[in-house]
């Protein structure tokens, strides 16, 4: 049965990731089918969660792959909450080719099926799903960012089809991407200070090193923009150079185990 | 009832002809009203002047409609009348009501989409005098150039530099509520930029000139400060927006003193509109994180290609407006039949009323109720398909064939005489 919902996720993501491309040509029907796609996609994952949550005793997504699932759906939770805003909608060239490669690789690595809990625990089960909630606003922030970086460098080659296709203010892709890190870094805060209850002493490795280093980077990057007024491409690109660390914690926490 | 349009338009008639037949609100309500009371009743009349057409629709049932439409048209000229005769157009029925859909859907205008069209043909049609036939044209135009709005994005895109200025800024800036626009020379263009941005928001906090006088009678009477030439650059880092229109002939913004300012500013946006040739503005600006620098040839080329997208809707706007015209056609061709089905309906009733009289004396009161009840539910459900099917035939070429049919069967055309 979870196997079976995969499908309709997958295509949907797909086709929405296509549409979202093809609104680049400015049509608006591209965005409504893209949209229409997320929505369609996100119910199809929520029924496979809900399949894999009741069909389990415990956490079912402690393996990489499963994971890689959860972060997929959470990920796409994130870009909903905006994206049914047309004039966030473009935002989706960016996160649904992500959520569609998030989900294949949960699938390849056997992340969609039934299988029985690792029984490590609740603390670490909440340690995973703060985690992920926080890798996935991380992954929303950047592809804000990127986009902020896309319609910043349309503005400053004075391209004369700017307004023929319209995307979100610089000043608001500004603030809710620093916002959505806000977030990210309450959860991913959240997360650090549940996986340390269960820490025992000399269990320090290079993927808890590279979390804190993360941490530190959006604390400061948020720190900063408050204090000094850090913002526009300089928040943009440092949201853009967490989330590429966010690549590398993520393999080294999961792909490794 | 037929419909008829007469009229003259900018594709037809030079302005110095339009000028003659314009006339404003209240008088194209008279005028509407005039014709209606010469009409004896059987007359509907709607005029829709704007600067660039002026035109009449004439609804009557009695009469020639277009003699009326192309009479009172002429009349409107007066003595240019025979210089008007020969590029007004006259059109009727299903084409008259296409024309209007495509008035208001701006698709007929000398921008593709313009906003103000609309607005045009509601007041029109508010002060016009339609009868059961107009005010149905009228809706279902008003319907059409909604849906071209909203489907398409006909509309969206400026068609002039200083509106395309200040959807730039709209571009960078999350609403341009309170915004500090500063003027740097108080030309007519950097005036007509800076009050479209007022009106959408921006405040006009400074104008520099470099002639002070200048400069305070015009941030008089925008409520802004005015400031000499020299003090620009302390103007500028305040600012959000700065629009630039001097006659200097060199850049009047630039500088190491201006860069640095403006690099203090950390990344907070400023949009630099440059209307002036020679430039006012120093390219080199736009290296400055935050800073964006558009000049003249910029913004045309942005115009340019919103003109070009609005062209591209206007396909998609046709579209809408089509299917709008054909769901008019059908409803004017429904029109054909509703005597038929009135009076089948009719007949229907009296049968039903006269069956019920006669066992009327024979019921007890309580099922007399349920009788009269039933009887005429089965009458409706009885009518109810061949009433769809007849409106439907009547879109057809052969349909009015179908209303002939019952009036004949039912024995209608004996009932209308009797």
């Amino acid at each position: 049965m979870a196997e079976l919902l995969v499908w309709p996720a997958l295509l949907a993501y797909g086709e929405a990731a296509f549409a979202y491309a093809g609104g680049l040509r400015g049509a608006g029907r591209y965005g409504r089918l893209g949209i229409w796609g997320v929505r369609i996609g996100w119910l199809a994952q929520t029924a496979l969660l809900a399949v894999q949550a009741t069909s389990s005793d415990g956490f079912p997504w402690g393996t990489w792959a499963g994971a890689l699932n959860l972060l997929c759906w959470l990920v796409v939770t994130g870009y909903l909450a905006w994206g049914s805003n047309p004039r966030y909608r473009l935002l989706g060239i960016g996160v649904m080719p992500v959520a569609a490669a998030l989900l294949v690789l949960a699938w390849m690595g056997g992340g969609t099926g039934v299988h029985n809990a690792n029984g490590a625990g609740w603390a670490l089960d909440v340690h995973v799903g703060l985690m992920l909630a926080a890798f996935a606003s991380f992954t929303v922030a950047a592809a804000v960012a990127l986009l902020y970086l896309f319609q910043e460098r349309r503005l400053k080659r004075r391209d004369a089809r700017l307004l023929r296709l319209r995307l979100p203010p610089l000043e608001a892709l500004d603030r809710l991407a620093a916002r959505v890190a806000l977030v990210g870094l309450a959860l991913l805060s959240a997360g650090i200070v549940v996986g340390l209850t269960r820490l025992e002493a000399g269990e320090i490795d290079v993927a808890m090193t590279v979390t804190v280093v993360l941490w530190a980077l959006y604390a400061a990057a948020l720190v900063l923009r408050r204090e000094i007024g850090l913002q526009g491409r300089r928040l943009a690109w440092s949201l853009v150079a967490g989330f590429t660390l966010v690549g590398v914690v993520l393999p080294l926490t999961h792909f490794a185990s | 009832m037929k419909i008829a349009l007469a009229g003259v338009s900018h594709h037809t008639a030079s302005i110095e002809l339009r000028e003659r037949v314009a006339i404003d609100r209240e008088a194209a309500a008279s005028f509407a009203g005039e014709l209606v009371r010469n009409g004896n009743g059987q007359t509907e009349a709607v005029v829709l002047s704007t600067c660039n057409r002026t035109e009449l629709y004439i609804a009557s049932g009695d009469g020639d409609a277009g003699e009326i439409a192309d009479r009172a048209l002429l009349a409107l000229a007066g003595a240019d009348a025979d210089a008007l005769a020969p590029v007004a157009y006259r059109l009727s029925d299903e084409s008259a009501a296409l024309h209007l859909f495509r008035v208001a859907a701006g698709l007929d205008s000398l921008v593709p989409g313009e906003g103000e069209i609309l607005g045009q043909v509601r007041d029109a049609y508010e002060a016009g005098a339609p009868g059961a036939m107009l005010d149905r044209t009228f809706r279902m135009a008003l319907h059409a150039g909604r849906r071209a709005r909203l489907e398409t994005a006909i509309g969206e895109s400026p068609a002039s530099v200083p509106a395309a200025a200040a959807a730039l800024a709209q571009q960078v800036f999350e609403g341009l509520d309170g915004r500090r626009v500063v003027l740097v020379g108080a030309g007519r263009t950097s005036e007509l930029t800076a009050r479209n941005l007022r009106s959408r928001g921006a405040t006009v906090t400074v104008v520099v000139n470099r002639t002070l006088e200048h400069a305070e009678r015009l941030a008089a009477e925008l409520g802004a400060r005015a400031l000499p030439l020299g003090d620009v650059a302390e103007a500028v880092t305040q600012a959000d927006v700065v629009v630039s229109s001097t006659s200097a002939p060199g850049f009047v913004l630039t500088g190491d003193r201006l860069v640095s300012a403006l690099r203090s500013r950390r990344g907070r946006p400023v949009l630099f509109v440059d209307l002036a040739v020679p430039r006012d503005v120093d390219p080199a600006l736009a290296s400055v994180d935050g800073c964006f620098v558009y000049d003249v040839d910029d913004l045309e080329a942005v115009v340019s290609a919103s003109l070009e997208g609005r062209r591209a809707e206007a396909v998609h706007a046709e579209r809408i407006v089509a299917a709008e015209a054909e769901r008019f056609r059908a409803w004017q061709a429904s029109l054909a039949v509703v005597p038929a089905i009135a009076s089948l309906r009719a007949l229907a009733e009296e049968i039903r009323s006269s069956e019920l009289a006669r066992v009327e004396g024979k019921l007890p009161e309580s099922e007399r109720a349920v009788v009269d009840t039933v009887t005429a539910q089965i009458v409706n459900k009885l009518l109810h398909l061949p009433t769809i099917r007849m409106k439907e035939a009547a879109v057809t070429p052969d349909g009015l064939v179908y209303a002939d049919v019952v009036r004949y069967l039912f024995g209608l055309a004996e009932e209308d005489e009797a």
